[in-house]
Order: structure tokens, then sequence, then C-alpha cells
């Protein structure tokens, strides 16, 4: 029997302490799919992904990964079943004391007995795959935003894991780098049609090249859970204001926008330009 | 009267909770030290940077200190006529007391600071989180191999803070002040016994875990600080950590001298 590697969450529940940051999330992220959790700054997406990777643990709820619900499950188990899962963190969260390639292979150089051209080998197949190879030696304070995020990729999918987690790949990234971490997640989804791809992500340029499943939270609440064409052909007002990528409150931005300055500080001001 | 005891306990509650915890965090980091299999290659980097990185401080520090004990020692004895006592005075408070004790407070700002911020930094980039996920036990892979590095580099830094103290207290008395060199050496031989000497190495041993667990500790919890967050908890950890090791070492030193005397 196969384990399937779909995530479900069920009626999910979450917070930091006593502050609740989703109230009730449910959705389907299905193996072998681009699915994109979707949704505005501080609407829980990251502290979903947290959840799912066991950084946090749920206060209600049920999240079903590889078959098994992980809010029911003793720390050890979850540890073993969580080696199935490659976690691209959002500035790529690479150590800063070990090269790109010793980052790259540390889950193999921590738990396999391996020999240093077994590791280097690895480091290079996996950095070539996100063309990096030729920074291998390099430390990540040495290179690019988007490099640190491609190498913090590259490290997320040695091991070849069934699930594949990026939180915000494209976030602070000019629009050629963004697209090019697009090519490479489907690139990934081509190389390991099984694996179950989840992208957090507010970057709407990227769902629609990405995704295959959309999943959008707002206020802690999922919204909607399906295609991106069924995304597209929804009415429900904020989805339609949040892909059309209007204010919410448009008349108060102008307001604001034209609120004039204290005269007092405005005279100090011009004084000082002038001066 | 009510306020009064709330205002109270907190605070001292806060710091039961605060030396649980370190306390928890300490049983962590030398469990991982049984269970690491690859503790060797990661202590030997961190006696590199508490150890040879700080070798350059303690001899700098140690023979300023043992020439002012001399130049002290010497004006002070020579009022009594017992001038011929300055190695005694010298090599005892070095080794008992002074060695043990500045070694710990100059390792506390060079290395355990930088541990702080090293770990904390790792903390708010997600860097733990990374090793966490990977299955990698962030106590194991930075907690524990400074732990045993402390454990070796504060007692062998000690013994230079001690001998080089020596060194000045004789450039001063016997160099500078005409002393009699022999007399410097006897004294030191006939006053030091094997008993000081495990004294101050089983302090500095003490110092050494006090230090890097209060160190550790403050970087590895820096996200969980209430009075800031990001770069600014890492600063504020770092000097929290400065500050609890030194009135830690102090206390601790307190409390060995009076069980060894």
């Amino acid at each position: 029997m196969t384990t399937s590697w779909d995530i479900q969450i069920k009626n999910l529940k979450a917070g930091y302490g006593d502050h609740v940051v989703l109230e009730d999330v449910t959705g389907l992220l299905p193996a072998g799919a681009v699915s994109v959790i979707l949704g505005g700054s501080g609407c829980g997406k990251s502290t979903l992904l947290r959840q799912i990777i066991g950084l946090s643990t749920p206060m209600a709820g049920e999240l079903i990964v590889g078959g098994q619900d992980i809010t029911r499950l003793k720390a050890r188990e979850y540890r073993r079943l969580r080696r199935n899962m490659g976690v691209l963190f959002q500035d790529g969260a690479l150590l800063g004391a070990l090269t790109l390639a010793q980052n790259v292979v540390l889950p193999l150089s921590e738990h396999l007995s391996l020999s240093r051209q077994e590791l280097r080998n690895e480091a290079l197949r996996v950095l070539r795959m996100v063309g990096l190879e030729e920074f291998a030696d390099y430390y990540p304070n040495e290179l690019s935003g988007g490099m640190r995020k491609r190498a913090g990729l590259a490290r997320a999918i040695v091991a070849e894991p069934k699930i594949l987690l990026c939180d915000e790949p494209t976030s602070g990234l000019d629009p050629i780098t963004a697209a090019r971490m697009d090519e490479l997640l489907l690139a990934m989804n081509r190389h390991f049609p099984d694996m179950t791809i989840v992208v957090v992500s507010h970057d709407l340029a990227s769902l629609w090249t990405i995704a295959d499943q959309v999943l959008v939270i707002r206020e802690g609440r999922s919204v909607f859970c399906g295609t991106p064409n069924a995304l597209k052909e929804s009415t429900d007002p904020y989805l339609v204001q949040f892909l059309n990528r209007s204010a919410e409150s448009a008349s108060d931005e102008a307001e604001a926008g034209h609120a004039a300055m204290d005269p007092a500080v405005r005279a100090r001001v011009d004084a000082w330009l002038a001066s | 009267m009510t306020h009064f005891f709330a205002a109270l306990g907190r605070p001292v509650w806060d710091a039961l909770i605060f030396m649980g915890s370190v306390a928890i965090f300490f049983c962590q980091g030398v469990q991982q030290t049984v269970a690491s299999s690859r503790i060797v290659q990661r202590t030997l980097r961190q006696i590199h940077v508490i150890g040879s990185q700080s070798l350059f401080l303690i001899v700098l520090i140690s023979l300023f200190c043992g020439m002012v004990l001399g130049l002290q020692g010497y004006y002070t004895l020579i009022k009594f006529g017992s001038v011929g006592f300055l190695g005694s005075v010298v090599s005892l408070s070095l080794i008992r007391e002074l060695g043990p004790v500045l070694t710990a407070i100059m390792l506390t700002g060079r290395a355990g600071s930088s541990m702080t911020a090293e770990i904390g930094v790792m903390r708010i980039s997600d860097q733990i989180d990374a090793l966490d996920v990977m299955d990698i036990n962030s106590v194991s892979y930075l907690v524990s191999p400074r732990l045993v590095a402390s454990v070796i580099s504060f007692p062998l830094l000690t013994a230079v803070f001690d001998v080089v103290g020596i060194v000045g207290g004789y450039l001063t008395g016997v160099a500078l002040l005409d002393m009699n060199q022999g007399a410097y050496f006897y004294r030191i031989s006939s006053s030091v016994t094997m008993t000081d000497v495990g004294c101050g190495f089983l302090k500095a041993v003490v110092f050494g875990l006090l230090v890097t667990t209060v160190c550790c500790h403050q970087g590895y919890f820096a996200d969980k600080r209430r009075d800031s967050v990001g770069p600014e908890a890492v600063g504020n950890a770092t000097t929290s950590a400065v500050v609890i090791a030194c009135v830690l070492i102090l206390a601790a030193d307190y409390v060995l001298t009076s069980l060894f005397l």
C-alpha cells in the first residue's frame, strides 16, 4: 500500500500563546501538484506553514499529512514523518558558517555516513539543478537574495522529499529573478511528479504561472480552495478585490493621501529644506 | 498592599522561571553531548573560537594584572618589612581568585557575547528552525560543542593567566624594584599547594559551564524576549547574557571559595 502525500487541513485553529491567528482553515493540498497558499500580509499563511512543518502545535482541528493526523502524533513520530519534508525558508535560512556545498548536503552529512567525495557530488548535483554549481564554495553572505533562495531550495530537495514547502519564494526578488524561481518550482514538479509542492505567497504573477491548486486565507479563515481557473471565475467580492489588486478602502486611502501637514511642521520642514 | 506583593512577586516568579529554563537547557546540552556522534569536530572548532582566539587577550590582561599586583604588593609589604612574601601574595591571589575570575569575565565579554549574538542571529533568521526541520537537534549542533569546548578552554586559559600573571609580578617586583629573584620564586613554591591549583581549575570549569550555558540560552531564546524583537532582541540578549554571566561568576566564586576554605 502506498502512502498518499496529500495535505488535508480540517477546521484548523492555531496561534501563538493566547493570540489566535488561524480561526478556521480547511483545504486540500494534493500530492503531485503545486499548491499555492494565498492571502494578504498577516492573514496567517506563514503560521499555517509552521503548523505543517511542526514548529508550532495547532489549538484545534486536524492536519493530515502522509495519511496521519500530525496533531495526534508524538514528537518522535512526527520527527520521523518530517524527514519526508523539505522546507525553503523565506531568506533561505542557510547557515552562515558553512559554504553553499556544505549547506545543501547538511541533511545528508548529519544523518548518513557518506564520504567527502559522495557529499561533494551530491552538493554539485543539486546546485546544478538550481544553477549555482559554480558558487559551491561561496559562503551565503557572498550571494544575492535570489541566489540564497535558490540554494535554500537546493537544500530542501537534496534528499528528494515527498513534500516541498516554500515560504514566499519570490518575495523581495526582481521580476526576472522571481520568474526564474517560478521556473525552478515548475522544474521540480516535472522532475519529481509525485512530490507535493506547497508555496506560500501573495505574488499573483507567480500564482498564475505555477499553481495547480489554490488555498486562499483571509483573516485566519479559508475563503477559497480550488483550481486557479475556479478562482478566476469566483464572484466573491474579497477574491475579486484581491485578484484585481484594488485597495480595501479606496476613499480612506485617498483621504490619507491628501491630509495636510500641520502648518507649523510644514514651515519648519520648508526651512530645513531651504537651509 | 496587593500591588506591593504583586510587584515583588512578579520578578521573583520570572527569576524562578528563568533559572528553571537555564537548568533544563543545560541538562539538554549535557544530554546531547553524550548522544551526539559528531561532537569532536564541532568541539575542536569551538576550542579555536573560545580558546585560541582569546589567548592574546588573556596574555595581555594577565601580564598587566600581575604587574599591578607586584607593584601594589611590594609597596604594601615593604611597610611591614615582609617584601620577601611578594611571590606568595602574587601567586596565591592569581591562582586562587584573580586567575579564574578575570579569565571567566574576559571570556564572557569576548567569546560569550559572540556566542549569544551568533545563536541569536541564527534564531531570528530561521536557521535554528531549519536545523530542526532537517531533524538536526539544534541544541546538539549549537550548544553541546560549546559546553565541552568551555570545559577544556577555561581551565587552560586560566593556567595561562596564572603563569603570565606571575611573570608580570616578577617584572615589577624583581626586574623593576630589585627584589631578590630567589626569594620571589621560593615563596611561590613554598606557599602554593596543589589544592590551590585544583580549586582554581575547578572554579574555571564551573565558570566555563555557567558562561556558556547562560550565553547560549540567551541567544537561543532571543525570539522569546518581551522587551524587543528582531535585531534589537539579539542586541538586548547579548547585553543580558554578559551581565547575568558576570553576576553569576562572582556569586559562584563566593560559594566555591566558602566551600574550599
